[in-house]
């Protein structure tokens, strides 16, 4: 147990039953996978990600009188995981919220690039990129997101947040949600079609593509 | 009826599920009749579920262990 944990726990208000602790366990360890797995997504690295996950199961207990519908466990401990990894990086000055990137960024489209004239040879040029893209490959694209990006693609696509609730969850305005969302998948996007070039999965050189289909 | 370049603004928010009403209705028109919109948005939901299977990576017994132990000393 980290000196985190313990602190923590420290600041747990009410006393609860063993069976309040046995129902938070079990929900608790079929979740690992998965508390482990988005920690992963947001750390980088499995030391971190342990420690997240640590911290995020002893916030979720000494704070679980806020969670007013038990049924929704499951969720809120993605958003107390989220809000902890979070926190720590706002305590970090070279982790600063840099809200504009380059707005070029902001159209761009994997299917546009894969639908390019010159690749129309392959009969589906989108199915045969997904069949080719590796888990590996996602990740590290995933990972190369800027925090406040990667977060919002987290909550949305691994987790089927609505706009709202990661709203909420991260205390900013719907329409930052959408225009962080629209921009952390167009730079998703743009890693995968420069990784795709790199490792000659799409054609980089049009001409050559369409010469060898002749 | 909406053209493709509505539907195009609308994709996010459609897979995403967050339409609703009138928005949702001539997005659905719209994709029953355009396969370049039909096919793109199928492109982004096979997308969003290859990011969705990224939720999951294997515990290791001593992480299992470490959080056993944590829970156990909840009061």
């Amino acid at each position: 147990m980290t000196v985190e944990d313990g602190v923590a726990i420290r600041e747990m208000e009410s006393v609860r039953s063993p069976a309040d602790r046995a129902w938070f366990e079990g929900i608790v360890v079929e979740l690992l996978p998965d508390l482990y797995g988005t920690a992963l997504r947001l750390t980088r690295n499995s030391a971190d990600a342990e420690d997240l996950v640590a911290e995020t199961v002893a916030r979720a207990w000494s704070h679980l009188d806020a969670l007013l519908d038990r049924t929704r466990l499951r969720g809120w401990l993605f958003r107390i995981e989220t809000n902890a990894f979070l926190s720590h990086r706002r305590t970090d000055a070279r982790h600063g919220v840099q809200e504009s990137l380059d707005d070029n960024e902001d159209g761009f489209s994997l299917f546009e690039q894969l639908h390019a004239p010159i690749l129309l040879w392959w009969s589906s040029p989108e199915q045969e990129f997904l069949n080719k893209l590796l888990r590996e490959d996602l990740a590290r694209a995933l990972a190369a997101l800027p925090d406040q990006f990667r977060v919002v693609v987290i909550l949305a696509d691994m987790h089927g947040f609505s706009y709202q609730e990661i709203a909420d969850a991260l205390q900013v305005p719907v329409g930052t949600v959408r225009s962080r969302l629209a921009r952390a998948r167009a730079l998703l996007q743009k890693a995968l079609w420069t990784h795709a070039q790199d490792a000659g999965l799409v054609g980089r050189k049009p001409l050559k593509a369409k010469l060898n289909h002749e | 009826m909406i053209a493709c370049e509505e539907a195009l603004r609308r994709l996010a928010e459609y897979v995403d599920a967050e339409l609703q009403g009138t928005s949702l209705r001539e997005m659905e028109q719209h994709l029953e009749r355009c396969r370049s919109c039909f096919s793109r948005v199928e492109f982004e939901k096979r997308l969003r579920t290859c990011t969705a299977n990224l939720r999951q990576e294997p515990v290791t017994p001593e992480l299992e262990g470490r959080i056993r132990a944590l829970v156990d000393t909840f009061k």
